[in-house]
């Protein structure tokens, strides 16, 4: 149901310089309104007149939302950061290179010169038939035509699915995540924080939303705690196009080890289901033991129990069981030094 | 305002969806004026109840206490109220604004509830009096006895009740019909979701029948909010708290007997003492 792709429809355009602004133009046009911030999975959607909103809140002009400043050995991140700027900055190249690889791995060099942290967090499923406009679950509907004996549904999830199949397509995300890192959220209510992991949210839990912001608040930054500085990190993201595309599964670890044995691990993934996930039985069950192939390969194992295979995406279960035991098992040879 | 939310199917044909969620505002408005507006009216405006007076001849062989439930019909009861108390919160609550993983809850308490009417229908049909519930003669008579009597018109006094009253009957004809519409869609819509009994299949019917059957379970739905409602107000209120400590002691007193119920449309035999 694709139709002009190259010709944006009509809305009211409003450019904030604060947020303030922002949240009274969201305040004031409610369920009408639509915030850009790259605009790179916006256009798609508004291009295509699958979301037609009557006012566009463009946030590149909140200044305040953009930059990397040091916070008590941490970071704190605008959300408005292009990610060429994060994957440039010293600081996370030096203390939090995760992070910085897995946006580099992000689509291509034009497309993180314009397209934000905030935004990579918080973009929209992939999945094309909603993608397309059908009126599915994710789009009030009462059907996943991923999820039918006909489907094609090669990138869908293998986890966590409930009703939905889409996953998450981020490639930030799930280092955020394995750094503990916490998104700051404004809205009519003031500041809150949530924990990077419970800021993305499942069909489970919101069928209609990837994260937990509501439409009245907007991701003003990412705050990356100094927890997992210097750490051993691993990053590995499997795709289609090895130039530019969406991760079919990536993997994200930092890992602190002494004695050859694992003292502390945070490993999450993406790809596999709607939200990027913290493997937490990986961790527990790794905590003590050595970082090698025999432990990868059962963290492999246990990363997949649950998994369920759709019509043609049962590759993702030995992708993402070999996807953990690298990161486990070969985190000192596959160390990205930018 | 749209009741019914429609799509394009992928054939290019407009089915219907799901009903619009408007709707659980509407139905719960609905039901709060109903409460307030049945308060105020009895308050202020109702004339007291009169009926025919019972011969005391008959009142002399009333028992102090008369059984009118038993301790499976309170536990069939029970089950079903928790039953669907279950299923409205976790079907609307994250319509409201309180998002959780509702679906495996709900279906859990559809299957409950399910279960519950099944039992009740044997129950009812094979060890009770199966017409005890629905409205008679009499009834429908003594109903327009009522309304006539209620807008100052001179005729006879309406009989006291059976074991049931009218408005018992009629809420339990309500309820049957909504209830089996959400139990009877609820069943199929299992086979949407991933639950351990059957194999998913989406295709078990057309893009329009299914269309159809959530908009029925919808309707029947937040038509259950009002109802439920009432039924919590009724259970509460002062006049029929007696029926209510019934529904959990297994019986209601002489002088609550002799008021509002007739012995001889609801004969108290010995194994009702």
């Amino acid at each position: 149901m694709a139709v002009i792709r190259d010709v944006m429809p009509a809305f009211e355009l409003f450019q904030p310089a604060t947020t303030d602004d922002a949240l009274a133009l969201l305040a004031k046009y409610g369920s009408d309104a639509w915030v850009l911030a790259g605009g790179l999975d916006s256009f798609d959607w508004l291009k295509d007149r699958i979301k037609r909103p009557k006012v566009v809140v463009d946030m590149s002009q909140a200044s305040g939302l953009r930059g990397i400043k040091e916070v008590n050995g941490g970071l704190e991140i605008g959300a408005m950061t292009t990610l060429t700027e994060v994957v440039r900055h010293p600081l996370v190249k030096e203390h939090f290179s995760l992070l910085a690889e897995g946006a580099e791995l992000a689509a291509s060099p034009q497309i993180r010169n314009q397209g934000t942290i905030g935004g990579n967090v918080s973009q929209d499923t992939r999945c094309w038939y909603y993608r397309s406009g059908w009126k599915c679950y994710r789009a009030g509907g009462n059907i996943c035509f991923a999820d039918t004996p006909t489907a094609i549904n090669r990138e869908h999830a293998i986890l966590d699915a409930d009703r939905c199949v889409a996953v998450n397509p981020s490639d930030s995300a799930p280092a955020l995540i394995a750094l503990d890192a916490q998104m700051v959220i404004r809205g009519p209510g003031g500041e809150r924080v949530v924990n990077a992991q419970d800021y993305f949210v499942g069909p489970d839990i919101n069928i209609m939303r990837m994260t937990v912001l509501k439409p009245n608040e907007l991701l003003t930054a990412i705050r990356i705690p100094g927890t997992w500085g210097g750490a051993k990190f691993y990053f590995e993201k499997i795709r289609d196009r090895q130039v530019w595309d969406f991760p079919l599964v990536n993997v994200a670890a930092a890992m602190k080890v002494s004695g050859g044995k694992i003292d502390q691990i945070r490993i999450a993934v993406n790809g596999v289901a709607a939200r990027p996930l913290r493997l937490t039985a990986v961790e527990s069950a790794v905590i003590g033991k050595p970082a090698d192939a025999a432990t990868g390969e059962m963290a492999g194992k246990i990363a997949i129990q649950g998994a369920v295979a759709l019509r043609f995406n049962a590759y993702k279960i030995p992708l993402l069981r070999n996807l953990v035991k690298r990161a486990i098992g070969g985190v000192q040879e596959a160390a990205w030094k930018s | 305002m749209e009741i019914i939310e429609f799509a394009r199917s992928p054939w290019g044909q407009d089915v219907p969806i799901h009903i619009s969620f408007t709707l659980i505002w509407v139905c719960g408005i609905a039901g709060l004026a109903f409460l307030i507006g049945h308060a105020i009216y009895v308050k202020f405006m109702a004339k007291p109840e009169e009926f025919e007076v019972t011969p005391p001849e008959l009142a002399a062989k009333v028992p102090e206490k008369i059984a009118r439930h038993s301790l499976v019909s309170r536990l069939f009861h029970w089950v079903m109220a928790a039953a669907m108390f279950t299923l409205l919160f976790t079907a609307f609550l994250p319509k409201v604004g309180f998002p959780f993983a509702w679906v495996t809850y709900h279906w859990m308490a559809g299957l409950v509830l399910t279960a519950s009417i099944l039992f009740h229908l044997i129950h009812a049909n094979f060890f009770l009096d199966p017409w005890a519930i629905w409205p008679d003669k009499t009834d429908i008579e003594d109903a327009k006895r009522r309304l006539l009597r209620a807008r100052g018109e001179a005729v006879p006094a309406p009989r006291k009740f059976a074991k049931y009253p009218m408005e018992n009957k009629m809420y339990h004809m309500i309820i049957v019909l909504t209830g089996l519409s959400v139990t009877i869609t609820g069943f199929f819509m299992m086979f949407r979701v991933s639950t351990p009994f059957f194999t998913r299949n989406p295709y078990l019917f057309g893009d329009m029948t299914w269309g159809w059957m959530y908009v029925l379970h919808g309707l029947a739905g937040v038509g259950l909010i009002a109802l439920i409602m009432a039924h919590v107000y009724f259970a509460i209120r002062p006049e029929k708290f007696a029926m209510t400590k019934s529904m959990v002691f297994g019986s209601i007193d002489r002088e609550h007997f002799l008021e509002h119920h007739d012995p001889k449309r609801w004969v108290v035999t010995e194994s009702s003492k």
